[in-house]
């Protein structure tokens, strides 16, 4: 059994490594149109990234569910287990959309930003597999965090195109024309940068929705009220209404296009914050990273 | 139609028709945009239209819903009175003037504080006078036929013809069919044919909205009936439940004892597991069972109760919310006879469940008698002489007491809190800098000095700690959640989109528009030429 989880270790660590190779051949992809005017075809570089990070993401997925065999049970119950899958989430939804979309232009973001997560939870929040506490025991844990991976999976890559269409908006209206941000114009326009990363950050936020609720629910079996401002909770709350704001944001003479794009940042970066910060010094019921 | 400006009252005057509305093809777009909110001169009349405008604007709504957001936060730094009343607590009594300042600027009660409350109440404001004539707008279109035709085709977001050969008419019949089965609402006007889909945009959208209003009301109006209260269990005891049962009670505004149904509920057994953590050393719990007898209009029924797994009972449900060990102390006075005995919950302090509790021997010693008593399931000394324990099973238990004598407070006719000695007003006799230490096993008697009798730790009992709630709120709010998702989801999975067909000298000419982003209406409309074509007798469909 605990072979199995050192064995899943082994494999994190690897697709880590297969990602840092994709993370650089998707960072020479882009230096090389910034170097050339010539945008239009896809480099063997970029090919060459993207199969990597597949091969990155089949040996993450491999690495996960050893985690979940390993442990017996769902494999997000503590911090380092969350990351786990949460990058996992992430880099599916990206190789899920490059299916249909080509958006391989925030490969590196996506990779780089995958290589770091997993970096901190692997070598940070790492802990042995251990039993559930009875709060945990619930069929909720399998939905409730799940809908939770999947909602943080959507959210960060509608942030990742966020912030790409905050660049290419600055280079469009005449900023950023120096050689080094040439690699912009292999970028989509602004424009549809913006309507794809809308797309699936109202993803993110029905999965968000689920995520409150399914929690809701939970809460009122395991501590008696269905929701009481535990410091998660406020933390859930804050992120759903900043994306309802996003959301609206789109809507809105005037805040269309960059303001709303900031605000979809800033919702991402209460994400992080509520995984992160929340988890490890606020005081509340969710104390479930396992450190 | 397309002569007359089409009423926008029923709008926000920000909201982005240009993105979100169908192109009614009359006024330019850049003029619309330019419209000015604040008008130029504001009588008494005009400044309220101009703040209800300005309230019920989308940009108003984005601004109180960031707001929202910031003002939460404090909530999650600063310990809440509901969700943390010992971190309130503890500011108290280390720091009195933080406490103060937090307390006059409401910060422990962040949710239900005024300036949170003005926040979300402008917030569902703005909101429902923002659906109120959306949902009268939204009624009459879907009493009414499909929008007609814009004088301009250009302007339409795609545009196919399509030869026919033969009866016009036919085909045009043939068109009308196939709209209908991909589900749009038709309408056959001579040479022409209007259709429109995607309802279910705007219907789910304005569900969803009402149904966050649905949640404030239920918590408004509902709330006012909840009850709840905290009540330690020892193992062989019962409880019944009346309002004096309670450790703790949390009524609700219109509470009524009434509403508290007549039954029992006695505590047959708990059972905790703990596992060892290998790599931290520590014990971890991995069960709690709790195997209850409720007694309930007459009948008695066996339940089992576990962490997420309420016990119902009426209208009410029991949560296991904490458990821990309850020594029975036993106090006799000088000729021996008994004056207290019972089981005392002790409060675990850490995961091997060293606890601390009170005894208070008010009355049948010469004296008052209160006893601070520390807990130790499985006591071992420390090298500084100091207990500890060192498993949560009781292996060695070991209780230890701090002895004071005095006026325990008590007679004023409150009990006090039961976990609190008043050390400060009394003498202490025995226990830690006294010379005279009290540890007692089970089974052990320590005879208090000056004559005023013994202590004994008779046996060993374990308690839970639940917690019974009657919550009015919750049907409201699950209906209201479930009506939530419903409208979120059938809003965000339809497309509103119209279509038009008309004769022209080519053939049938189709054009659609769609609201918003809406990347897949050419290839909808390609599904339904696709059909078109193949039920006719070859036609070929040409791009205009």
């Amino acid at each position: 059994m605990n072979d199995l989880a050192t064995t899943s270790l082994i494999a994190t660590y690897s697709a880590m490594g297969v990602y840092t190779f994709a993370f650089v051949l998707f960072t020479v992809d882009l230096a090389g149109r910034s170097a050339s005017e010539e945008q239009s075809k896809p480099t063997r570089w970029l090919r060459s990234a993207m199969a990597l990070t597949w091969l990155g993401w089949v040996i993450h997925l491999g690495a996960t569910v050893m985690r979940g065999i390993a442990a017996h049970r769902v494999p997000w119950a503590n911090m380092f287990e969350f990351g786990l899958t949460a990058t996992l989430a992430l880099v599916g939804v990206f190789l899920g959309i490059s299916v249909f979309r080509d958006v391989r232009f925030v490969g590196s973001f996506i990779t780089g930003f995958a290589i770091l997560a997993l970096g901190i939870v692997a070598t940070n929040f790492y802990v042995a597999v251990t039993p559930l506490p009875p709060a945990l025991q619930d069929y909720w844990l399998v939905i409730h965090v799940f809908v939770a991976v999947l909602g943080t999976g959507f959210f960060a890559t509608g942030a990742a195109l966020s912030a790409a269409q905050l660049f290419q908006s600055a280079r469009e209206s005449g900023r950023l024309t120096t050689r080094n941000w040439r690699f912009l114009s292999a970028f989509p326009k602004a424009e549809a940068l913006e309507s794809l990363s809308y797309r699936l950050t109202v993803i993110g936020f029905v999965f968000w929705t689920f995520t409150v609720i399914a929690g809701a629910i939970w809460a009122e079996h395991a501590w008696g009220r269905y929701w009481g401002w535990d410091t998660k909770e406020v933390w859930s709350f804050i992120i759903w209404v900043l994306f309802a704001g996003y959301i609206h944001a789109r809507a809105t003479r005037g805040w269309r296009g960059n303001p709303a794009a900031v605000l979809n940042l800033i919702g991402f970066t209460a994400v992080i914050f509520n995984f992160t910060i929340v988890n490890l010094f606020f005081k509340g019921l969710h104390v479930y990273s396992g450190l | 139609m397309a002569s007359r400006q089409p009423s926008k009252g029923y709008q926000p005057k920000d909201l982005d028709e240009s993105r979100q509305w169908f192109d009614e093809g009359n006024a330019p777009v850049k003029n619309r945009l330019a419209e000015p909110i604040l008008g130029p001169k504001l009588g008494p009349f005009e400044f309220l239209r101009w703040t209800w405008r300005l309230l019920t604007s989308m940009r108003t709504a984005i601004i109180l819903l960031v707001l929202v957001a910031v003002a939460a936060i404090p909530g999650s730094i600063v310990p809440q009175r509901l969700a943390d009343p010992n971190g309130v607590a503890t500011i108290r009594d280390s720091n009195p003037d933080l406490y103060k300042f937090y307390e006059s600027v409401q910060l422990f009660d962040v949710f239900t504080s005024v300036w949170f409350s003005a926040i979300y109440l402008l917030l569902f404001i703005s909101l429902i006078g923002c659906i109120l004539p959306r949902v009268r707008h939204h009624w009459n279109v879907l009493r009414a036929a499909p929008a007609d035709a814009p004088k301009t085709w250009t302007r339409l977001d795609v545009r196919e013809v399509v030869p026919v050969t033969g009866s016009t008419d036919a085909a045009l019949d043939r068109a009308a069919a196939l709209l209908r089965k991909s589900r749009y609402r038709v309408v056959r006007k001579g040479d022409s044919i209007k259709a429109e889909f995607g309802y279910l945009r705007e219907t789910g959208n304005l569900v969803f909205h009402i149904a966050l209003v649905g949640i404030l009301a239920t918590l408004g109006f509902a709330s006012g009936f909840n009850w709840y209260g905290q009540r330690a269990l020892v193992e062989g005891q019962a409880f019944t439940n009346q309002l004096s049962s309670y450790d703790t009670f949390n009524p609700g505004r219109w509470f009524d004892e009434r509403q508290l149904d007549p039954y029992a509920v006695s505590l047959s057994s708990f059972v905790p597991k703990y596992v060892k953590d290998p790599v931290k050393d520590v014990w971890m719990p991995i069960d709690f069972t709790a195997d209850v007898v409720v007694t309930e209009g007459g009948n008695q029924r066996a339940e089992t109760l576990k962490v997420n797994d309420p016990v119902h009972i009426g209208d009410s449900k029991m949560y296991l919310l904490g458990n821990g060990f309850a020594p029975v102390i036993t106090v006799r006075n000088p000729a021996g006879d008994v004056v207290f005995s019972q089981p005392v919950p002790f409060i675990s302090q850490d995961a091997n469940l060293t606890s601390v509790g009170v005894v208070k021997v008010p009355d049948g010693l010469a004296e008052q008698v209160g006893m601070q008593g520390f807990f130790y399931p499985s006591a071992v000394e420390l090298d500084s002489g100091a207990l500890s324990s060192n498993n949560p099973e009781p292996t060695k238990p070991t209780v230890t007491f701090n002895i004071y004598k005095g006026d325990l407070g008590l007679d004023d006719g409150t009990n006090g809190n039961v976990f609190q000695l008043p050390i400060d007003q009394l003498t202490q006799i025995a226990g830690r800098h006294t010379g005279v230490d009290v540890v007692l096993e089970p089974g052990d008697t320590f005879t208090l000095p000056e004559g005023l009798g013994t202590v004994e730790f008779t046996s060993l009992s374990r308690y839970i700690g639940v917690e019974i709630r009657h919550d009015a709120t919750q049907f409201g709010v699950g209906l209201s959640a479930a009506f939530l998702v419903a409208g979120l989801l059938a809003s965000l999975a339809t497309r509103r989109r119209r279509m038009w067909v008309r004769v022209t000298a080519k053939g049938l000419e189709w054009g659609a528009q769609s609201r918003g982003d809406d990347p897949g209406l050419e290839a909808a409309v390609g599904r339904i030429l696709a059909k078109f074509t193949l039920t006719g007798s070859g036609d070929k469909v040409s791009t205009t």
